[in-house]
């Protein structure tokens, strides 16, 4: 195989991480408080704070690789935000969930650049392989199966990424290839 | 978690093998763990490096510069002075030379290409991205001294006025006006934002100007707050970009340090300070107001205008949205004059546009390159193209603001006027070129699922038009539409066109549009004959997985 399958710098695709639930309430607790003290603290300045608010969510959902109940509680006391309204930010954006999934995230670049070059044929064998449909999980809990909107790196599309691994070039054929190099 | 900075690939064909390439891939290997960077440079053999003409050929990512005959002794200053020390190592470079396509080739050196005309990325690929000094030997804030030291304010901004710049993050709209509303406002507080937020599909030339010379945007970004009056600015990159991310942290840490960013800059009494602020997945936080909402740390839901942020934008002050490549023209403006960046382009459309492009070419990738180019020239020379000699169908200029060109319009020169007079868009810059397999009205759809994916939900035309035209879109591709359907689409496009709050909804339309406007005979013969013209579409009638 070529240059086809193997990292491309600098891009890092929404939410991916490794899932370790169940997580203990101090691990939540211990991830929020960081993710806070690194942007000054609760006290900062409101303004600041709300600035602030998506980076914290941001990097809890990464150290936590989700962000459960208890993280927005959590926040929610530190910052005095309902929880309705930290719950209510997050499920905008792609990049936080709200819950748990596979070990290994697979995310499928279905934008129009990476279709036309082959990415149509490339979704099939994905679908086929895995038994799953887009954002489907599968029952041991192996493998959650998403697809995305370009990630900027279609001049190699079409474009598979697992994890923080990013393929490029990709054919039906390597498919089995790709997910195989996965525990 | 690791994050590869540099791929380096070697090539290992016979030819390659039987000259030496493993002992150049080992000893690259070894220089690679010498200088610690084994965890930040992957090194792979190849078979196909798109060229054989100087093997053993070494190429070497992002920048894909490639470099041969390479023999096992050079290992070191390859490793060494491009790897380590980030500037192309000119002595082993591989004669200019095109390549046979497959692999992205980001040209980094300056007229690589017939006409090629760098301007925003002339310092990519050539100065160490994370070296302040690199850049101030290229000229780095020289023009923001300037600035500071010989013109006030309103000569900026006047400057900028008369280089005819406009914006490149779709719209066209001049920036110099925008720039002047933003200063009129009497108002103590004020913001500069830098739209760094790409998601357009096809695009990636924001983040190669913020990978490659992230100082141009920070020396972009004093300017801007100097002409209208603000000291304080934020760079809202998309979450995904990280390496663009770290490399401006650390050059906004290094400009602080100068002196560049903070009180009183030069002596002059100026004061600015710049934040980075990522974004966390959501395409329509691009479009400016949902930008500002999602700074403020709410969801990301375009706000209705007017007001425009130039009067009421980031907590309620006069903002000034841009994009990058936008505010990467200002530096080599203010330092080379109006009249210089004239004699680029065309007279409405002064200055270089940056292009990805893709599809079914022997070439993709990127250029800068004069506006008014045309598509044919674009294809045959920069894409070096059509693949396997098949024949042009239609380009796809990319995001919301693009549109479906169909090959008679491919020698009509791409600046922003000739493109509105042609009833098209240039959109954000990415040509995704496609021959006779692509089927419009698979296209059609893809386009259709991205706005219907991306919709923000706030309002009923966008997110009920976009799910409605895709469903009829997606039975029309299953040989199963009814002649009924086009006029439906064509109802939907007119919602979707009046009746959004943003961009996103106004300009799903234009898709459907493009298509019955210049396929409408393609389409038809879904629905009359049930067959696909392109032979891409299962006509299967059953309902898709999705
Ligand atoms: C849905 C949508 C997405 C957009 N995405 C971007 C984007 O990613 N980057 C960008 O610069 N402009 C984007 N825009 C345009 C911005 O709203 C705004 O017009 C632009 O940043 C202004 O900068 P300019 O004048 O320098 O072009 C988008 C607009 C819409 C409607
Ligand atoms: S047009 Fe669409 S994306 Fe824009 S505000 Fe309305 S629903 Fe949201
Ligand atoms: S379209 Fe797939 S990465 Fe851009
Ligand atoms: S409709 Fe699918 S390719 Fe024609």
């Amino acid at each position: 195989m070529s240059v086809e399958t193997t990292a491309v710098e600098g891009i890092e695709p929404g939410g991916v991480y490794l899932p370790r639930p169940p997580l203990s309430e101090e691990e939540v607790r211990a991830a929020v408080q960081s993710a806070i003290t690194r942007r000054g603290g609760a006290a900062a300045d409101p303004v600041e704070m709300r600035e602030a608010l998506i980076p914290i969510l941001s990097e809890v959902n990464q150290t936590l690789g989700y962000l459960p109940p208890e993280a927005f509680v959590e926040v929610g006391r530190q910052l005095r935000m309902p929880v309705s309204q930290l719950f209510s930010v997050a499920s905008f954006y792609q990049m936080l969930s709200t819950k748990p999934r596979g070990r290994h995230i697979i995310q499928f670049c279905e934008s129009a650049p990476c279709h036309v070059v082959g990415g149509r044929q490339v979704w099939t064998a994905l679908q086929e392989a895995l038994k799953l449909g887009p954002g489907e999980t599968s029952s041991d809990g192996k493998w959650t199966l998403q697809t995305t909107s370009c990630i900027g790196i279609c001049a190699v599309g079409p474009v598979l990424v697992v994890d923080a691994d990013i393929y490029g070039n990709v054919t039906p054929a390597q498919v089995t290839e790709i997910l195989a190099k996965y525990q | 978690m690791k994050a590869v900075r540099a791929l380096v690939l070697v090539s290992n064909d016979p030819d390659s093998l039987a000259r030496g390439a493993q002992e150049v891939y080992r000893r690259i290997q070894d220089e690679v763990k010498a200088f610690g960077l084994q965890d930040e440079v992957s090194v792979t053999m190849v078979a196909d490096i798109g060229r054989h003409d100087a093997v053993p050929m070494v190429m070497v990512y992002p920048e894909a510069v490639v470099y041969g005959p390479v023999k096992p002794d050079d290992a070191r200053t390859l490793v060494e002075e491009h790897l380590y020390k980030g500037r192309v190592a000119p002595g082993l470079m591989a004669p200019a030379r095109e390549m046979t396509g497959r692999i992205a080739w980001l040209s980094a050196r300056k007229g690589t290409l017939p006409a090629e005309q760098r301007i925003v990325l002339e310092r990519a690929g050539i100065i160490d991205p994370d070296d302040i000094e690199d850049y101030i030997a290229h000229d780095g804030y020289l023009a923001l001294g300037k600035a500071l030291t010989e013109m006030k304010p309103a000569d900026v901004i006047e400057e900028i006025a008369r280089s005819g710049l406009r914006g490149r993050g779709g719209a066209g709209f001049p920036t110099g006006t925008k720039m002047r509303m933003v200063a009129r406002e009497n108002k103590a507080k004020k913001y500069v934002i830098c739209n760094a937020d790409e998601s357009e599909p096809g695009t990636f030339k924001d983040r190669l100007i913020l990978e490659g010379d992230p100082h141009s945007i920070i020396e972009a970004m004093l300017l801007a707050g100097y002409a209208v009056g603000a000291d304080e600015g934020f760079v809202y990159v998309r979450g995904e970009y990280v390496l663009a991310q770290t490399r401006l942290k650390k050059a906004i840490a290094q400009a602080e340090e100068m002196g560049f960013l903070g009180q009183d800059i030069f002596g002059s009494g100026f004061n600015f300070k710049l934040h980075i602020h990522s974004g966390a997945g959501a395409y329509v936080c691009g479009e400016e107001t949902a930008l500002i909402e999602s700074i403020e740390g709410k969801r990301g839901e375009p706000r209705p205008r007017p007001p425009y942020p130039t009067q009421v934008g980031l907590w309620g002050k006069p903002t000034l949205v841009n994009n990058v490549e936008t505010l990467a023209n200002l530096p080599p403006i203010i330092r080379n004059g109006a009249a210089w960046f004239k004699q680029f382009g065309t007279p409405n459309s002064a200055g270089t546009k940056v292009y990805t492009i893709l599809g079914n070419v022997n070439m993709t990738g990127l250029i800068e390159v004069p506006m008014g180019i045309t598509l044919r020239e674009v294809i045959s020379i920069y894409a070096k193209g059509m693949r396997d000699g098949r024949a042009f169908k239609l380009a796809q200029t990319g995001g919301s603001s693009g549109s479906i060109i169909p090959a008679v319009l491919q020698d009509t020169p791409m600046d922003f006027d000739s493109y509105a007079k042609a009833g098209v868009s240039l959109g954000s810059g990415a040509l995704l070129i496609c021959n006779e397999d692509t089927c419009v009205v698979d296209l059609a759809k893809v386009l259709m699922n991205f706005f219907k994916s991306e919709s923000c939900g706030r309002c009923g035309p966008c997110r009920i038009g976009t799910d409605r035209a895709y469903q009829i879109l997606d039975h029309i591709s299953q040989g199963v539409g009814k002649l009924s359907d086009l006029n439906d689409l064509d109802t939907l496009a007119n919602g979707l066109n009046q009746f959004s709050n943003c961009g996103l909804g106004q300009t799903a339309a234009v898709p459907i549009r493009d298509m019955l406007k210049y396929f409408r005979a393609e389409v038809e013969a879904h629905i009359k004959l049930k067959v696909c013209p392109a032979g891409a579409c299962a006509m299967s009638g059953i309902a898709s997985r999705r």
